[in-house]
């Protein structure tokens, strides 16, 4: 399971050697991966039928509790064949659509990113891994809505995406480090059995915040909806695939895979009802004003997906069952209307509905696949959507007292309006009659028909026999929400009652309003007015002044003049270890203890000072070079003296590297010329004095505390024993501490990278004058 | 710079500067010494060269640019490193011959992994003294 998991991460990586093989027609066998994961994991469902649920373990970082840990039930093997399912009609679909595209072999490869981070995020049953695998699926997205690079509003919107899921599952780690850390594991299934305790705990409101966070900002709930509609900046196909029928519902799954060990309280279920069922009307109502085939479909996709939040929010058994077998209508008629649109879309230029009609008389197939999608959209009875819009009804028909009421109401408007949506989607560039300019249309590429045509066609067939869905995947996966057995066979027809009363009207209502409400710019305009108290205009804003902030803050630390930054960490460096000082006890100044002053180091100190006199005082770069070079190697007479050959030999050789340095750049720079004033001056000569100072002050004190000798005996006593050599110090750079040694090598060679690559950029803006 | 005397005693000076660069980098196990101080010694003689005769000189004489030294100072350095994974050991154990060798001593991984720090150090240094003169002039 392992490698299944992993597989889109390999190929991911292998599309970077190979990827231009995969441009032309061999593009299509990108779709060989999606479809064995797909056959790998269909072939779990007799054993999931049965109530056996399938785990992996595999240790990564036991010691921090992180594990491949994956675990596979009714409901990761739901979501599991979502996403390889429609993954590979997606992959099919992307290379007629993309063909010829200059980065098509960079679209397959974030396609299988997302694609093995989104099973990671179903099946992974250790927080910590899913957490992982949550932030790959928002960085792919982020790639896939920017995929159109040289377009200034596509890189905007996924930005947006970014930022705000990217911020969502910053909470999200925290809730669940929290949740591990307070339940002693960080196995979900583990979690289950310390449930009571969890929901228990004074932090148990915390966690609950941290987590619907999360998920809210992943699965677009109001407030964050806005990032959705913005992210059809995207390709149709990731669209499709992405943001509507996988990543999406990532937020979704986790509060369905949490309900077990979150949910059944009154904190758990009034935050998702009514955050669920503001998204899903607001987001219903914003749906049918649009004109843009995609916008309408991602308004609707926020609709239901506020509808799945709202679903597992009532956490009963049969809103559970509702909820599950709505993720797969609605996966089913959603992604199929997307490829529609986008076949519509690549055919015609236009996605504009308001100039689109009649386009049955050309595109036949694709008709087909919309209408078929948009009539399960409305819950036609014989479709599937039928069947969920009524496990829906009688989800909330079968809460108590007002509830029943207020939540049958919120459901029926916003099944009214997505009927109309979905018709709007579905049918209305269908409809009518053909403008003469659509009348050379053509039927695209097969695959880019046979796609959506399939979806819609499975949504029939689940329609007319539920069963085939039912037992093998969706009442295992309600099972897993739930904890127990669900005894309530899908069935096409429940008789007479009430529910169907409520189907009734609403297919009533909506088609009325279908014919009723005409979508048109004017109307979208009127809309539009109310932007500037949207959430995405309050949260925009909110960013902007965290921009703001950000650049005066980077403005004054980060100026860029080397002598600021100098300035910065010097001054800092006073302050903290000043404090310390000073809080730190009396200052004992005692120089009874020191060694007695020696001719050799009384001539060195001499030398020392004035060399930093003539640094100081000098008015040729050159002159302050040598001076300083002559400290440098004071410096090194000292080591010499106190027994410290490695160092001084060390301190020599760079000092003597560092004057051929200087000498080479200087070479070039103009005469010496005194920028800094004299009130400069003082200030850099007190902040130097002072340092020198504290760092004097803080020798004399190290000296009068007890040294601990423990380290330093160890490596004496150890380095030829174990290491086989006498140089201590070498020993350590090469054998006790080679792990630090070679990190530094690295850091060397990026330093001389960072210094070659600054310079050659120097090279070659002066060769372009 | 024009000396002849320097032109002259660089000659004689860089393999016998190179030697004893060797000789520190050997010595370093035992004595004060070792990669990092032997790569610096190697990387002065090779600047003093190329002051005397000029940068492109010095590029000949090495036959490859010394960035190519960086690399292949890693490479060996991580190598020795891995190597007592194949015996099974943990990572950087240090494993050694039984008998010394002739003139070099005693030789384990640990030398091997001196020596890469030393092919990086003289890579670096002279990488980034070498495009600084080339921008200088």
């Amino acid at each position: 399971m392992l490698i299944a998991v992993l597989a889109g991460l390999i190929v991911s990586i292998l599309y970077i050697p190979f990827g231009k093989y995969l441009k032309g027609r061999l593009a299509i066998l990108a779709a060989i991966l999606p479809i064995s994961l797909f056959a790998y994991f269909a072939s779990f469902i007799p054993a999931i039928q049965t109530g056996r649920n399938i785990h992996f373990h595999q240790p990564w970082v036991p010691s921090m509790g992180v594990n491949f840990d994956f675990h596979l039930d009714g409901l990761s093997l739901l979501f599991s064949l979502l996403i390889t399912g429609i993954g590979s009609l997606v992959f099919l679909y992307a290379a007629p659509y993309l063909k010829g595209h200059r980065y098509l072999d960079r679209f397959y490869a974030y396609l299988s990113l997302f694609m093995a981070a989104m099973l990671g995020v179903v099946l992974s049953d250790n927080v910590l891994l899913l957490f992982i695998f949550w932030e790959l699926t928002s960085i792919s997205s982020f790639f896939l809505i920017g995929f159109n690079n040289d377009n200034a509003a596509s890189r905007k919107s996924s930005l947006i995406a970014l930022g705000v899921t990217g911020g969502g599952g910053f909470l999200l780690m925290a809730g669940l480090i929290l949740m591990g850390h307070l339940s002693g594991s960080y196995s979900i299934q583990e979690m289950l059995g310390t449930n009571e305790f969890l929901k228990s705990h004074a932090l148990y409101g915390l966690i609950l915040l941290l987590v619907f966070a999360g998920a809210f900002t992943k699965s677009a709930q109001f407030p964050f909806h806005f990032w959705l509609p913005g992210a059809m900046k995207a390709p149709t196909p990731v669209s499709a695939y992405l943001h509507s029928a996988t990543m999406v519902k990532a937020g979704v799954y986790l509060l369905a895979r949490l309900q077990p060990v979150l949910g059944g309280t009154d904190y758990w279920m009034y935050p998702l009802v009514t955050i669920g069922g503001i998204t899903m009307l607001y987001s219903a109502f914003h749906s049918i004003f649009r004109t843009d085939l995609k916008s309408i479909l991602a308004y609707s996709t926020v609709a239901a997906l506020g509808m799945l939040v709202f679903l597992i929010g009532i956490g009963t058994a049969e809103s559970l069952l509702a909820a599950s077998v709505f993720i797969l209508v609605h996966a089913l008629y959603k992604a199929s209307l997307f490829l529609t649109a986008g076949a519509i879309d690549h055919e015609t230029g236009t996605r504009d509905i308001t100039r689109l009609s009649g386009l049955r008389k050309v595109l036949m197939p694709l008709a087909i696949a919309g209408i078929l999608a948009g009539l399960s959209s409305a819950g036609l009875p014989l479709t599937f959507g039928f069947i969920g819009k009524d496990l829906i009804y009688e989800a909330t028909l079968h809460t108590t007292g007002i509830l029943t009421i207020v939540l049958t109401t919120l459901a029926v408007l916003t099944n009214v309006l997505l009927l109309c949506a979905g018709f709007l989607a579905g049918i209305k560039p269908f409809a009518g009659t053909l403008p003469e300019r659509f009348s050379e249309v053509h039927l695209p590429h097969g695959m880019i028909w046979g796609a959506p045509l399939l979806l819609a066609l499975l949504g029939l067939i689940f329609g007319f026999a539920p069963s085939l869905a039912d037992e093998p995947l969706l009442n295992p996966a309600a099972r897993a929400m739930h904890q127990s057995a669900i005894d309530s066979p899908l069935q096409l027809w429940h008789g007479f009652n009430l529910v169907l009363l409520l189907s009734g009207i609403t297919l009533v209502l909506g088609t009325l309003l279908y014919f009723v409400r005409r979508p048109s710019a004017a109307s979208l305009a009127t809309i539009e007015r109310y932007n500037t108290v949207s959430p995405k205009h309050v949260i925009g804003q909110l960013a902007r002044y965290g921009r703001k902030i950000a650049i005066k803050y980077t403005r004054t630390l980060h100026n860029g003049y080397l002598r600021v930054y100098l300035l910065c960490i010097i001054v800092t460096a006073i302050l903290l270890l000043a404090i310390r000082l000073i809080t730190g006890g009396p200052i004992r100044l005692s120089i009874d203890d020191l060694s007695p002053v020696s001719v050799y180091e009384v001539v060195v100190a001499v030398i020392l000072i004035a060399a930093v006199y003539i640094t100081v005082t000098a008015s040729s770069r050159l002159t302050v070079v040598v001076a300083t070079s002559v400290l440098g190697y004071c410096v090194c007479l000292l080591f010499v003296f106190y027994s410290a050959p490695d160092l001084a030999m060390t301190q020599f050789s760079i000092d003597t590297l560092t004057v051929v340095l200087f000498v080479l750049v200087l070479f070039r720079l103009p005469p010496f010329l005194n920028f800094a004033n004299r009130k400069i001056r003082i200030r850099d000569g007190l902040v130097a004095s002072s340092f020198g100072l504290l760092i004097a002050l803080i020798a004399v004190q190290v000296l009068n505390q007890p040294v601990d000798q423990e380290v330093s005996q160890f490596y004496g006593d150890n380095a030829y024993t174990l290491a086989k050599g006498k140089n201590v110090v070498n020993v350590i750079l090469v054998d006790f501490r080679g792990l630090d040694t070679m990190f530094e090598i690295v850091v060397l060679s990026i330093a001389a990278i960072g210094v070659v690559s600054l310079l050659k950029l120097r090279l070659k803006a002066s060769e372009k004058e | 710079m024009n000396s002849a005397i320097l032109k002259t005693a660089s000659n004689y000076l860089l393999p016998i500067l190179l030697l004893f660069s060797i000789f520190i980098l050997l010595r370093g196990h035992y004595h004060p010494g070792g990669g990092f101080v032997g790569g610096l010694i190697a990387a002065i003689a090779f600047v003093l060269h190329s002051f005397t005769h000029g940068n492109e000189a010095t590029l000949k004489l090495l036959r490859t640019h010394p960035s190519s030294f960086i690399p292949m100072g890693l490479g060996l350095a991580a190598l020795s490193m891995f190597v007592p994974l194949l015996g099974g050991e943990p990572v950087m154990t240090g494993l050694w011959f039984d008998e010394p060798f002739p003139v070099i001593g005693m030789i384990g991984s640990a030398l091997f992994f001196d020596l890469g720090v030393y092919l990086v150090v003289i890579g670096v240094v002279l990488t980034i003294l070498f495009t600084i003169a080339q921008y200088s002039e």
